[in-house]
């Protein structure tokens, strides 16, 4: 014999106020640990790198309208502000895949969520190291185009 | 009489009365507390002296009976764990998040417990029966120790942004029931507990937040547990 045969959908069929909407919230932000801000950032950057491939399909499709108008569009990537643009592009790049990297090693190695905090901050220093010769030369470029 | 530690707390409590409509509303309270008090007995002191209009769940009040959870300074937690003097003031005291709430703290569990339903969360075997108990040694009753523990709180569940993005999705807390018969070898229906989670609202919705793992009261692993889950279901392929 199994309880609840029908899954409970008797009993909340007796209280149909169980299906009240919740009510709205006064704002305030849940303190997750380390997890739900790697996890924020995951997203944000998955949106951001998202939104630039739209405008990267769009420009390399322009190759097909002849150089004069690709190199015309493509010109505009020499401008310091997408120069700064791009740099925020790299930090966001490399942090979704150093992060994907540690979601994929938990997701197949369930040990490691023991370690999770650990691994978060392997994927910090790595960040932060691979960050260094970006910056460099994308900032030299950024300088050149300021002259 | 309060001690070094102890003095006057400052409460906030996120209230929501439904007869009288309207949004839900913060109110203060100012309570006296004794370096041992935790942050039910403040809640105690407020609705047997001040205000006993206040509504919240609490049973056993010692972390067992798992009645309690509400997110306490930003955090979930059984109030009934959490000591005063541990926490900055003002204390923000509001119902657990993701499940429709009835009246101040006191939230509708049948969602959550319907989730805990589906994956069925009691022994199956149907092999006839021995002279004597089932016996199983203790290597194979050590796989799922951890996930015994749990007291279906739903701090958990309600901690994670899937779950409040969508409350369909299965939730820590029956991934966790799951796992603590998934892996118990005397069980016969594995594979139809993974079959549940195996849907697109089951435990592949996990995106390994980790806030069920902090959240837990009792120390579960819980999205370890999640993971190994997951890891049988593609081990079997259910």
């Amino acid at each position: 014999m199994r309880p609840y045969p029908d899954g409970g959908a008797a009993r909340r069929k007796e209280d149909p106020k169980a299906l009240a909407p919740v009510p709205g919230r006064l704002g305030t932000v849940y303190r997750g640990g380390q997890g739900q801000w790697a996890w924020a950032l995951h997203r944000i950057t998955g949106v951001g790198v998202l939104l630039f491939l739209f405008a990267h399909i769009l420009d390399t499709a322009l190759v097909g309208f002849g150089p004069e108008v690709f190199n015309r569009v493509v010109a505009v990537y020499h401008n310091p502000l997408i120069r700064l643009l791009e740099m925020g592009l790299a930090a966001m790049v490399l942090f979704h895949a150093l992060n994907g990297l540690r979601i994929v090693a938990i997701d197949f190695f369930p040990r490691l969520a023991d370690r999770h905090q650990q691994l978060l901050a392997a994927v910090v220093s790595v960040w932060v190291l691979l960050m260094i010769p970006t910056t460099y030369f994308m900032g030299r470029l950024l300088v050149r185009s300021l002259r | 009489m309060p001690g070094p530690a102890g003095g006057e707390a400052t409460i906030r409590v996120l209230r929501y009365d439904p007869d009288a409509g309207g949004a839900p509303r913060w109110q203060t309270y100012r309570v006296p507390y004794e370096p041992m008090d935790r942050v039910l007995d403040a809640l105690h002191a407020i609705k047997w002296r001040a205000d006993g209009t206040l509504a919240f769940r609490r049973s056993c009040g010692h972390g067992i009976c798992g009645s309690d959870a509400m997110v306490i300074n930003g955090q979930n937690a059984l109030a009934c764990k959490v000591l005063i003097k541990d926490l900055s003031q003002p204390i923000t005291v509001e119902p657990i998040r993701g499940l429709p709430v009835h009246k101040d703290l006191v939230v509708d569990m049948e969602p959550f417990f319907d989730a805990y339903r589906k994956v069925l969360p009691f022994l199956v075997n149907d092999d006839p029966a021995p002279d004597r108990e089932r016996l199983q040694s203790p290597a194979d009753r050590a796989r799922y120790d951890d996930t015994t523990k749990c007291i279906l709180c739903a701090a958990c569940t309600t901690s994670c942004p899937v779950f409040w993005g969508d409350g369909q999705y299965a939730g820590p807390a029956a991934i966790v029931n799951a796992h603590r018969f998934v892996f118990d070898s005397r069980d016969r229906a594995s594979n139809e507990r993974l079959a549940v989670l195996s849907d697109k609202v089951g435990a592949f919705r996990c995106r390994t937040v980790f806030n069920c793992t902090r959240a837990c009261p009792r120390d579960i692993h819980v999205t370890r547990a999640i993971q190994e889950v997951k890891s049988e279901i593609l081990k079997r392929r259910v």
